[in-house]
């Protein structure tokens, strides 16, 4: 029981890094049907802009408070990612509207390649420890056994700060102008442009928007694990991918859910089944999701056109 | 699903006027201050280990080159479009119906004689090398360098079949590389099979593979196969990881079995394949045969990818590739053709893999992870996808060029001494897969001819609109 509600915990955390992950997945997804391969690298990326501004903050300005210090880096690195996820859209993506089909899944496997390889020429290979930011935990209750029910303070951070930026995340896409066009780019591009919505802009908003988002997950990854590497953008990359499907791909609520799921599913088959084949785990789910079930859970059918 | 583009940049905008340096120069500024903003914390400050604590090292003068790097790129390729964009608004008398007839290009005359060529200059390898170096055992760099490329090769031309051919992204390929390197470590240390009995299983076991995992996902839309497939290739390698008894987990499988001249071993003593042939034991005489079974399973591979695309079978790959849902209506058993095309390349895979566990004489898990596949579909990407010497050329030029680049040592003079081209090749894949798709999406040589000709040349769909629609 009481590591049942441990791992309930881990779990969540787990699944609210992984929703925000599939969020960029799913919009981008949603807008112009490209698999943005590339988006788990944007996240290593920014774990390594929280990392280094971190680094300055704390070392350089003496900046003791943590939860100012964290704060500040949130803000830099959602910007700082964000012009990278514009920068990539206007680079490897834009040029390729209306080339064929495979096109856009391609560039984005080389920015991909690029991403995690311009990482590991600017940072080098190693892993990147941070020391410990927040350490302190709340023991909810302890069990017959001694096994005591923690829940520490960075993942109530990382809970409450995912809590937050859906929210406002959902204000913005569902009351403001930029999400109704959106929403509009969404479902017929050609009628939002005669209607006057600058399409170019919006799609790039997406990306905006996506990068920014992965960019929390990033500081609330490096926060939550307190470890970073170059090639740590591949597989949370490949399971938020499973969670944004899971939860049907172009559905936000549906991605949060996958994500809650997926993290879910991963903490329990490792603590109940195998760890070293928690990986196997989550790939396989991705198969059978996308081979059964190819629009989710909240997702709508796909209706091909000729 | 596949809007037509919407463009909001006017083209008559550039042909007015020539050359306008003030926009063009306030365009490089903007672009210099965007990578000023992308290399700030990544490329401004190194971090470092000491002990258990990172420090940062500050290198804003990496930054302000690479921002003056992009800065003058910007500006020559304002200059450069600027003058296309003027002679291109001049039109040509025949500019009307030049596409239409689609007399071969200058490339294809070319290619013509570069077949022969090539053919020739991989024949003839090792002996020029030999010639060259001196000596057998000063040519075994060079020789094993074209035992890579050569492997890299044959794998391009194996997954171009899935790729190039029917127009289905696997991502996963390295799978079957090492389902064909694994059979044939597990076949030979476990049975003593010998290496001439276990290719051909090695590759039908690779095929069987690529059935079993093909059957269900080949009715998947594009972009969704190449992630199952992705799945696929990554499920594989960590089965392998953690499946230690059998594949002793990461720790791989050593000692394989070298190949033998068909049966006569390269070994020194009596028996071996130098005292039969009455040649003085060198340890070169395996390399090169291995070299020249790797030619002639390339070659293998090629040919039957050739005859194939000649047969019904290869026309309907093609034909999937360009338009699936015409295929469905005429009656084309989507299914069926993807799962040849997936089985066929699985299976030169599984040859390739084979090849590789020969060679090495020991394989691990960490030989097959995604990297390899995205080395692997760089090649056939930056070939050209389709193209058989498009492939073979990107081959020479992914794999050999970083290898020649480092020996170069005015090189090391100018980046310094630590310079390894090496650590930069795969950033120049991912950056040149994607100025690929953007320039030249199929290919720098493309070949889109059809295989068929009904009494004329004519123009296909493909070479009209430039690049198709998949």
């Amino acid at each position: 029981m009481e590591i049942f509600v441990q791992q309930l915990i881990n779990g969540l955390t787990l699944g609210s890094i992984y929703g925000l992950i599939a969020i960029g997945y799913t919009m981008v997804f949603g807008i112009i049907g490209m698999v943005n391969f590339a988006h788990g690298d944007v996240f290593m990326l920014s774990a390594f802009i929280s990392l280094i501004f971190f680094l300055i903050l704390t070392a350089w300005l003496g900046i003791s408070s943590v939860a100012l210090a964290l704060l500040i880096v949130l803000v830099i690195a959602m910007a700082l990612t964000s012009l990278w996820g514009w920068a990539i859209e206007r680079i490897a993506y834009r040029p390729l509207r209306g080339s064929f089909r495979l096109a856009p899944l391609i560039s984005a496997i080389g920015v991909s390649i690029f991403l995690s390889n311009f990482v590991q020429v600017a940072q080098g290979a190693r892993n990147k420890p941070t020391p410990p930011m927040v350490r302190d935990v709340i023991v909810l209750f302890q069990g017959e056994s001694g096994y005591n029910v923690a829940l520490s303070y960075k993942q109530i951070i990382i809970m409450v700060t995912t809590a937050v930026l859906l929210t406002i995340f959902w204000y913005l896409v569902q009351k403001t102008s930029l999400g109704r066009a959106q929403r509009a780019c969404e479902q017929d591009r050609k009628m939002a442009a005669l209607l006057g919505i600058n399409v170019d802009r919006t799609i790039s908003l997406t990306f905006v928007i996506g990068a920014s988002l992965a960019s929390v997950a990033g500081t609330m990854y490096l926060l939550y694990y307190g470890v970073v590497s170059f090639s740590d953008g591949f597989v949370p990359g490949v399971k938020a991918f499973t969670a944004a499907v899971l939860g049907g791909i172009g559905s936000l609520p549906g991605a949060v859910l996958g994500g809650l799921i997926i993290g879910l599913i991963e903490t329990f088959w490792s603590a109940y089944f195998s760890i070293e084949y928690k990986d196997v785990a989550a790939f396989s789910i991705l198969a059978i999701v996308l081979i059964f079930m190819p629009s989710g859970i909240l997702g709508r059918p796909e209706v091909e056109k000729v | 699903m596949n809007a037509p583009s919407i463009t909001t940049t006017a083209p008559t905008d550039a042909v007015t006027r020539k050359f306008d340096l003030g926009a063009a120069l306030k365009d490089a500024v903007k672009t210099a201050l965007i990578t000023l903003g992308l290399s700030i914390p990544i490329l401004a400050y190194k971090t470092d280990q000491s002990g258990a604590d990172l420090y940062l090292t500050p290198r804003w003068g990496l930054v302000a080159i690479v921002c003056a790097i992009v800065f003058g790129l910007r500006l020559v390729l304002h200059a450069f479009t600027a003058s296309r964009a003027y002679t291109k608004a001049t039109p040509s008398a025949h500019q009307a119906t030049e596409p239409v007839h689609a007399t071969p290009s200058a490339f294809q005359h070319v290619s013509r004689f570069a077949i022969p060529f090539f053919l020739g200059a991989a024949l003839l390898f090792p002996a020029l090398v030999y010639l060259v170096q001196g000596g057998l055992t000063e040519s075994r760099y060079w020789v094993d360098l074209g035992i890579l490329i050569l492997t890299y090769v044959m794998l391009g031309w194996g997954l171009n079949i899935v790729v190039g051919l029917a127009g289905l992204l696997d991502l996963g390929y390295v799978a079957f590389y090492a389902v064909g390197a694994y059979s044939y470590a597990l076949l030979s240390t476990t049975f003593g099979l010998s290496f001439w009995i276990c290719l051909p299983l090695a590759g039908i076991l690779a095929a069987f593979w690529g059935m079993i995992l093909g059957f269900p996902v080949l009715r998947l839309r594009g972009d969704y196969l190449a992630i199952v497939t992705l799945a696929f290739g990554e499920i594989i390698r960590l089965v392998l990881i953690n499946w230690v008894d059998l594949t002793n987990g990461g720790a791989g499988i050593s000692s394989i079995p070298r190949a033998t001249f068909f049966g006569i071993p390269f070994t020194a003593g009596e028996g071996g394949f130098a005292a039969t042939f009455g040649l003085e034991f060198n340890g070169m005489h395996r390399i090169i045969f291995l070299y020249y079974l790797i030619l002639m399973l390339a070659l293998l591979t090629n040919f039957v990818t050739m005859r194939l695309r000649k047969l019904p079978v290869g026309r309907a790959w093609e034909a999937l590739r360009e338009d699936e849902i015409a295929c469905r209506s005429l009656g084309i058993n989507t299914t069926n053709t993807k799962l040849t095309a997936f089985a066929i390349g699985a299976m030169f895979g599984g040859f390739a893999g084979s090849f590789f566990a020969v060679r090495q004489g020991f394989v691990s898990p960490e030989s097959f992870n995604f990297l390899e596949s995205a080395i692997i579909l760089a090649i056939v990407v930056l070939g050209g996808m389709g193209s058989q010497i498009g492939v073979a050329i990107a081959a020479i030029v992914l794999v050999g060029g970083p290898e020649i680049l480092r020996n170069l040592t005015f090189l090391q003079a100018v980046f310094g001494s630590g310079f390894d081209p090496n650590e930069y090749r795969l950033l120049l894949f991912g950056a040149g897969m994607v100025a690929m798709m953007v320039w030249r999406p199929r290919g720098l040589i493309s070949e889109r001819e059809p295989s068929v000709i009904l009494k004329e040349r004519k123009a296909i769909s493909g070479s009209l609109v430039k690049e198709g629609h998949g």
